[in-house]
């Protein structure tokens, strides 16, 4: 890749690919964060070959029966090498345990269906029963449409999880790229302990055409940003890439006492 | 091709019921005998294909046809159900935080003597009660109010009736503002906290999170022509194939009936309404919802506070549908 030229998707500049991989896919001229796949932001995240995948036996059906749902899904597949839109396991952070699910735009762009739903439960269960402090990284446009309202469980059965956490005392930290919306922000993300997001993500309920179609009129510029979510209180701190994992691992230690015992 | 709107598809009823009233009405002002004869001859005329045409529609409903009714702007609404089933319903307003929302209704009310908390989405039947309503599209202070009231049942020991009709949270700039998302999830996360028997009845439209956060429920039971979808089936199509107006063929596809939700296990009982749905007869429809809630809180009212927090989580835990496990793992090749 080293040589090639690459374009930002945010200010439209020409950017080498080599200094591009080197700032963690930031732009340097406008700071957009370009989306990572899941592998990638395991490999950036956590300490070095210290991840161990679980759940891979998880693959979705197709109980409805919705049209072209099986040919999108085998494309996903091949396209990202994951069975489904969350890689989920156990990892270090300077070495402290951690359990962790990693949300994939590629993969259906991010949707929670049955399995996505099964994994991100299953992580937080992991961090209850193990004490171990639970790491999601979100990025979906919501709950996956064709498996209906299956999908639409999945939302309640992951905040159920999100509470498991909370009686035991075990930290849960969620860390919104772009983009967080709907369904997925709608449930466990928005209950986690420690909200972080990377800069100028999208992150809302409703789709810019759904709040069209909704008559929603005088829209901010920032509306549905990062930016927006933070200045009205709702999102903890806005995190640059290159400063996430130190601010993790920092949360990790401190908010994690009650871990390990 | 689909109706678009429920009277468009009740048209052939609605039709034979101005035939009726309107020959009633000259039956009654006419002195002459003869023409009061003939005139009560059409009305039962007309009656009859009123009643054959209630029957022939509503003895197959689609997906769709589903949809159109349980928007019907006749159809009772949660205050309507509030007065039939229960008495000495108090309405209590206010999240104490922000303002106030009359897109959701709630307070204590009594069961046949017994304390319980009510809670659920409130539409509007002309425009200004519309407006008021907010089309049933509950804001962020809606929902922080919901939860201010379950906290208050847990508190008193009193079982939480949630009754469930939104087409979706509001999406507006001001909700996205003051934390909608986090006030559905919120909603959500209190319900499974809850050490209170808790029933969510889907009486209309079960619209997507809007709805789910009232419906985390020890028991969810689903009116026979209420729907519940992960998104409106006009969104469905707008997104699958860039055409809104294929939103009948969406609704199929998103197997969104509550006889879909049975089959697929995640509603414990579908109740039955009065031919022609319940607008048709809001006293009979009450009626098997009122049976309902007290069955279920006699079988709930065995179980301790932990246990019926146990019972609603294995309840949700169990949702989901897998397809075949899958044996080799990619890291193993």
């Amino acid at each position: 890749m080293s040589g090639s030229f690459l374009q930002c998707a945010g200010c439209k500049k020409i950017l080498f690919a080599s200094e591009f991989e080197q700032n963690l896919r930031v732009c340097h001229h406008c700071g957009h964060h370009h989306r990572l796949s899941a592998r990638e932001r395991i490999e950036m995240i956590f300490d070095a070959d210290s991840f161990t995948e679980s759940d891979t036996d998880l693959r979705s059906g197709n109980p409805l029966e919705f049209p072209d749902y099986q040919e999108k899904r085998l494309a996903a597949e091949a396209k990202t090498g994951s069975f489904d839109s969350i890689v989920s396991g156990y990892a270090t952070l300077d070495t402290h345990p951690v359990a962790t699910a990693v949300s994939d735009f590629a993969f259906m762009g991010g949707s929670m269906g049955s399995v996505a739903g099964e994994k991100i439960t299953r992580t937080l269960e992991r961090a209850a029963d193990e004490k171990i402090p639970a790491i999601v990284f979100t990025t979906s446009g919501g709950a996956r449409m064709q498996e209906g309202m299956l999908s639409l469980m999945q939302m309640a059965k992951t905040t159920a999880a999100v509470q498991r956490c909370n009686e035991v005392g075990v930290p849960y930290i969620c860390v919104f790229t772009d983009p967080t919306m709907a369904g997925v922000l709608a449930s466990y993300a928005s209950v986690a302990d420690v909200i972080i997001a990377e800069p100028k993500a999208l992150i809302g309920l409703a789709g810019a055409r759904v709040s069209k179609q909704a008559g929603v009129s005088r829209i901010p510029d920032d509306f549905q940003t990062t930016e927006f979510v933070f200045n009205h209180g709702l999102l903890d701190r806005i995190v640059h890439r290159r400063d996430l994992k130190n601010t993790l691992t920092s949360l990790v230690k401190m908010l994690g006492g009650k871990c390990g015992r | 091709m689909a109706a678009k709107s429920w009277k468009e598809w009740e048209r052939p009823i609605i039709d034979a019921t101005e035939a009726i009233n309107k020959f009633k009405e000259a039956a009654a002002k006419t002195s002459d005998p003869a023409e009061r004869a003939r005139l009560l001859e059409k009305v039962a005329r007309d009656e009859a294909r009123r009643d054959q045409a209630i029957e022939l529609l509503y003895s197959r409903l689609g997906p769709w046809e589903k949809v159109l009714v349980s928007r019907a702007e006749k159809r009772p609404y949660t205050l309507d159900y509030i007065q039939t089933i229960f008495t000495e319903f108090v309405e209590l307003d206010g999240d104490r935080r922000f303002g106030a929302d009359h897109a959701i209704v709630g307070g204590p009310a009594s069961l046949d003597g017994r304390g319980v908390m009510v809670i659920g989405h409130q539409k509007g039947r002309n425009i200004q009660e519309r407006q008021y309503r907010n089309f049933g599209m509950a804001k962020p202070e809606g929902y922080r109010k919901a939860m201010r009231l379950m906290d208050m049942a847990d508190r008193f020991g009193m079982p939480v009736i949630c009754f469930v009709d939104t087409p979706a949270a509001d999406p507006g700039v001001e909700s996205e503002a003051r934390g909608i998302s986090e006030a559905l999830a919120a909603s959500m996360l209190k319900m499974f906290e809850l050490r209170v028997p808790t029933i969510a009845v889907v009486v209309g439209e079960g619209g997507s999170g809007g709805a789910l956060a009232l419906a985390v429920a020890n028991v969810v039971l689903m009116q026979e022509h209420a729907i519940y979808s992960v998104i409106p089936p006009e969104g469905c199509a707008a997104i699958l194939w860039r055409k809104p107006e294929m939103a009948p063929q969406a609704a199929a596809a998103l197997k969104l009936t509550a006889q879909s939700a049975f089959e697929l296990q995640l509603i414990d009982e579908i109740l039955p309404e009065p031919k022609g749905g319940a607008h048709r007869d809001p006293i009979e429809a009450a009626g098997h919802i009122k049976l309902a809630i007290h069955r279920y809180l006699e079988s709930l009212s065995s179980l301790s506070g932990d246990e019926v927090k146990q019972h609603r989580y294995d309840k949700f835990r169990k949702m989901g549908s897998m397809g075949e496990p899958f044996a080799l793992s990619i890291e193993e090749d």
